[in-house]
């Protein structure tokens, strides 16, 4: 391959703990499809929707500060595979290009701890370079391991095509079931692709977090999916970790098993079990796949 | 609140949102209500994102604030991307926010205690923990409830997916001395 996909990577605060499976995976299937991710020299936390509503200014140097860094590989573009982290780096870089008085403050800022930044690293998430960059027919080429017969529900999550990104449809999200559909699986019709998964509320507002998930995990279930595929690690978690809860809360039934989206894309580019961390799921991914493809 | 106090505060948002990136935007709300039925948490806010906008116009906002309604929103931008005024009404959320912890309208609840325990800790670290996090959430707001999470937490430690003990970053000096800087800023701007 004489083209060269090379990003600077940001993984995020949640890929180095409870999301580690999604961190080994992305590296493993990015090795693998020829991408280069370089990961950006320490990375600070992205602010993610927590920080922005306490202090807004000190939220866009923290996200500045990691483009910052980015922006010493010249003209290469930063690729994350969380959507928080995607729509608040997207959002400084949208801001500081709008307003100039931000911008200058986000510089001095910047200053004070010896950086700079003009505003002009490139956002992507994965998900988008995989689809939209690399191919089809790349990726095709690297694929060994049929999926078909599997039905897949694939859930974008809310922020990945909202409101500062152009890479997918805001509504109806259609990037990873395409991906899906490379692979030989099916996706299922699954018209709450980018509807709220409970974030936070999942924690702090229960009630209101089990209904939003519970919504997501029931109509992919009545889809006659066999698994969830997600591409932000909040939604995989909250989505996996609460599904007990969320039956006892709704009455439902509400049991499938939810897996990143490098986790199908890697066991169809002939990725193995520990390669892509499937033995760090709460639901049982491993078996549903296994199920398909043989051993992993 | 008396009528002046509650304009004041009215006063003082509008001033915040006009800082925002088509801010001002928000004289235009038609009060379709497209906003309120996109919120996929309107239905547990006392008031919707339709009735903020129209409190705000009352002169009002102090209802709002005083309310459960601005934590309950996720971030989905949903109310963004389809306002026919193109209202960033997602920043507005993280205004009303901001200013409803700044003025301390009303008490602490479960996401403004989870909201400023993720500033401590990231400003501690440079990162998330979430350990931490958690630790500090659930002792501030319901110990019992941290009990209940012991079998997904233990799951977790099960799988490798629990970090004990918290990284800092290496450039957490720089970091700060950032942060400060940004502080300083805005006491300096009239």
């Amino acid at each position: 391959m004489s083209e060269k996909f090379r990003y600077s990577y940001f993984p995020g605060c949640s890929l180095m703990a409870t999301n580690r499976a999604y961190d080994i995976s992305t590296r493993n299937v990015a090795k693998t499809l020829g991408i280069e991710l370089e990961e950006v020299d320490d990375w600070n936390c992205c602010g993610a929707t927590a920080y922005m509503p306490i202090r807004e200014k000190r939220a866009f140097v923290l996200s500045a500060r990691n483009l910052a860094i980015a922006s010493k590989k010249k003209d290469q573009p930063l690729a994350t595979v969380c959507n928080a982290c995607y729509v608040v780096l997207k959002k400084t870089n949208k801001y500081m290009a709008e307003n100039s008085t931000l911008k200058q403050e986000i510089r001095t800022a910047l200053l004070a701890g010896g950086m700079d930044y003009d505003g002009t690293v490139g956002v992507r998430h994965l998900l988008d370079v995989i689809v939209n960059e690399i191919g089809e027919a790349k990726v095709l080429k690297h694929v060994v391991r049929n999926l078909s017969g599997l039905r897949v529900a694939c859930y974008s999550g809310c922020q990945l095509s909202r409101p500062f990104s152009d890479c997918d449809d805001p509504e109806y999200p259609k990037m990873m079931e395409r991906l899906a559909s490379w692979l030989g699986a099916e996706p299922v019709y699954f018209p709450l692709s980018a509807k709220c998964c409970g974030a936070m509320a999942m924690t702090t507002s229960r009630e209101t977090g089990y209904a939003l998930g519970g919504q997501i995990l029931h109509a992919a279930k009545q889809q006659g999916a066999h698994c969830i595929v997600t591409a932000c690690p909040l939604c995989q978690f909250n989505l996996e970790g609460y599904q007990d809860e969320i039956s006892r809360a709704t009455g439902k039934e509400s049991q499938i098993p939810v897996l990143y989206f490098t986790q199908l894309l890697g066991c169809a580019l002939g990725l193995s079990g520990q390669e892509l961390a499937l033995s760090e799921s709460l639901t049982p991914v491993k078996p549903l796949l296994e199920n398909r493809v043989g051993s992993l | 609140m008396n009528p002046a106090e509650s304009a004041a505060i009215c006063q003082e948002f509008l001033d915040s949102v006009y800082t925002i990136p088509h801010g001002e935007k928000i004289k235009e709300c038609i009060q379709c209500g497209t906003c309120s039925a996109s919120c996929p948490s309107s239905a547990a806010m006392e008031y919707g994102p339709r009735e903020i906008i129209a409190s705000l116009r009352a002169g009002m906002l102090d209802k709002v604030l005083s309310s459960n309604t601005v934590w309950l929103c996720v971030s989905c931008y949903s109310c963004t991307v389809r306002c026919p005024a193109a209202i960033p009404f997602t920043d507005v959320m993280y205004e009303l926010k901001r200013i409803q912890t700044e003025k301390k309208v009303s008490k602490d609840t479960g996401p403004t205690v989870m909201a400023k325990s993720f500033v401590a800790v990231v400003d501690k670290y440079g990162r998330n923990h979430e350990t931490e996090l958690l630790r500090k959430y659930f002792f501030q707001t319901n110990p019992f409830d941290g009990i209940r999470n012991i079998p997904l937490a233990l799951r977790l430690i099960y799988r490798k997916r629990f970090h004990l003990r918290p990284r800092k970053i290496k450039g957490l000096t720089a970091l700060k001395k950032m942060m400060s800087a940004i502080d300083n800023h805005r006491k300096e701007q009239p």
